[in-house]
């Protein structure tokens, strides 16, 4: 992969009405690849998106799109990027042929080249069929591909996507994840938001965890998740057992084998170097200690641990399901 | 100058089309000021209106600059809702994400709310000639007319694009728009002269822009220049300081909202 940098963005900060939606962000995205900012809703990555496409001005710091700087030479940048805004961003009473024709205005493309474009994208995203009915007769998936489409007519050196797959079935999901991939291969450098951790998993090549408007890690998936140190073994105990647990976790805390042992509501998680060394030696300690083990499992680092592992909370906690079982 | 001509053209295609895919919304919004207030009320108040208290041959004729006005009235203050349904779903944003002038969008507005107003002006000049009302000025006087109307649509879309850009939900702005619309008739000249209100809402219809462009247009219709002549060039004073204010305070929501 080339190592030229697409995105520079340093020390950037948004205020709103007294609220500090963002602070202090600084991070670079390398020219093709495909860069995701993660986190909750409310985190801040659609506030820095938006700056990067020049539609919100920061307050503090800056940010340049190729060397542009996104306030001061915010017209160049426009004519640069391609934007994908979240779903819903159309007309309903335009076609979807009129939705490219009047963007194709936009960028001030001549009438052959933006029909030659049109004619181009709609094949791309297998909307040839449909590219003369109204937007309202669209369904979600295929609204999302219009969407795609305007994002690429003025044929833009970097996309910006806003949670591309928000909302969307499995396969209408595969099929844009597959075109994102189809953009890296022609050179286009791809940044997105999403709170999927899958997604920014098996999409993306580097990704920055954001939360509480700042970046908490950055990285390669497999980057970050090595960063974490060894795999993951999760012990569970019974209730009656809780009160074994602190002792457990201070005999394993001084073995080789372990890395380091923290306590959760039903039990402990131990990082290790290698669970094949480390399982004897922890159910060794458990027998001793007459702690009664229930389950226990181990697993290599899934994003979802570095996700926790950088904020201290879980990426959706608004679902109930990650507290059951009591 | 090519590329925003390029750009303003297309943007105000693009309103002319969704007037065309609403169709049941056109017909009500052409046919609404022309049916209720010229043809029903201009024939209902036939005999309760006082022929020498309106200074007209009848009262159609009376209420013909009345409803002219309404009707940019009516088109200017909603001349904003597209760009709040836009601002909403983020189709604003997709717009301004794109290498436009700033102004682009304002612009096409403009452009497409003073168009669809000056041809349903002409309409309803054409059915009250039906009815007998034969503008005193002739051609000329219908121009000026229209002129008349543009300068005061242009306030009032300003304003309601101002208004669009400003509030937090459309309950708002609609709940806003309903407040201001009817008073705004009732307290203006547009269906009694202001020599036949009670005093307090005479004062209150001085202070409404409304009633000097109708007091400009009514003696255009039923009396000639010599009389049109003197509210003209009053209500082209009062109509330039408006503008100047309302573009001025949409200016400035466009830019709080737009950055």
């Amino acid at each position: 992969m080339e190592q030229s940098v697409a995105i520079d963005v340093s020390k950037l900060g948004k205020v709103y009405d007294g609220v500090t939606a963002i602070q202090d962000l600084s991070f670079q995205i390398r020219t093709g690849e495909i860069f995701a900012l993660l986190g909750p809703n409310g985190a801040g990555k659609s506030t820095t998106l938006r700056i990067l496409i020049t539609l919100l001005r920061p307050t503090s710091g800056q940010a340049t799109v190729l060397g542009h700087d996104v306030v001061r030479d915010a017209d160049r940048v426009r004519r640069l990027i391609g934007y994908v805004p979240q779903e819903r961003a159309i007309d309903r009473f335009l076609t979807g042929r009129e939705h490219l024709l009047l963007l194709g205005d936009l960028y001030h493309l001549s009438k052959e080249e933006s029909l030659r474009r049109i004619a181009e994208l709609l094949r791309l995203v297998d909307l040839e069929d449909k590219a003369d009915q109204p937007a309202k007769t669209y369904s979600g998936g295929m609204k999302r591909k219009l969407d795609i489409a305007c994002g690429l007519l003025p044929n833009p050196k970097i996309l910006f996507l806003d949670e591309p797959t928000l909302g969307l079935d499995v396969q209408s999901r595969l099929r844009i994840w597959d075109y994102v991939r189809q953009l890296r291969a022609r050179g286009i450098t791809v940044v997105m938001t999403t709170n999927y951790l899958d997604e920014a998993d098996q999409l993306c090549d580097r990704l920055a965890i954001i939360d509480e408007g700042r970046i908490k890690a950055l990285g390669s998936p497999a980057e970050l998740k090595t960063g974490l140190g060894g795999d993951i073994v999760s012990v569970t105990v019974g209730t009656a057992a809780m009160a074994k647990v602190e002792p457990l976790a201070a005999s394993l805390k001084g073995l080789p084998s372990i890395r380091s042992v923290s306590t959760k509501a039903t039990g402990l998680d131990i990082r290790v170097e290698s669970p094949e060394k480390a399982l004897p030696a922890i159910l060794e300690a458990a027998n001793r200690l007459a702690c009664p083990v229930e389950f226990i499992e181990y697993h290599r680092p899934r994003l979802d641990d570095v996700f926790v592992a950088h904020t201290g909370h879980a990426i959706r906690e608004e679902f109930p399901e990650s507290e059951g079982g009591a | 100058m090519q590329e925003y001509r390029q750009e303003i053209a297309a943007l105000t295609m693009r309103w002319v089309r969704r007037l065309s895919r609403e169709k049941f919304s056109m017909l009500f919004t052409l046919i609404q000021p022309m049916l209720f207030w010229l043809i029903f009320f201009g024939n209902l108040f036939q005999r309760a209106a006082d022929v020498q208290v309106v200074q007209a041959p009848n009262y159609i004729s009376f209420l013909t600059a009345g409803v002219v006005v309404m009707t940019v009235l009516n088109n200017g203050l909603a001349g904003g809702v597209d760009l709040l349904f836009d601002k909403e779903n983020g189709f604003l944003e997709r717009l301004m994400s794109t290498p436009i002038h700033r102004t682009s969008v304002i612009l096409s507005r403009f452009l497409f709310v003073t168009t669809v107003t000056s041809l349903q002006v002409l309409v309803i000049l054409g059915v009250a000639f039906l009815f007998g009302v034969q503008p005193a000025t002739g051609f000329l006087g219908v121009a000026v007319i229209l002129l008349i109307g543009m300068m005061f649509g242009v306030g009032l879309t300003a304003i309601s694009m101002a208004m669009a850009f400003s509030v937090k939900s459309h309950g708002d702005f609609f709940s806003v728009l309903g407040f201001l619309s009817l008073p705004m008739i009732f307290l203006s000249s547009a269906l009694v002269p202001l020599s036949a209100m009670p005093k307090l809402m005479a004062m209150l219809a001085v202070l409404n822009p409304m009633t000097w462009a109708i007091d400009a247009i009514r003696p255009l219709i039923l009396t000639g220049w010599t009389e049109a002549l003197r509210p003209l060039a009053i209500v082209v004073l009062i109509m330039l300081v408006f503008d100047a204010l309302c573009l001025y305070g949409s200016a400035k929501a466009f830019r709080r909202a737009i950055g």
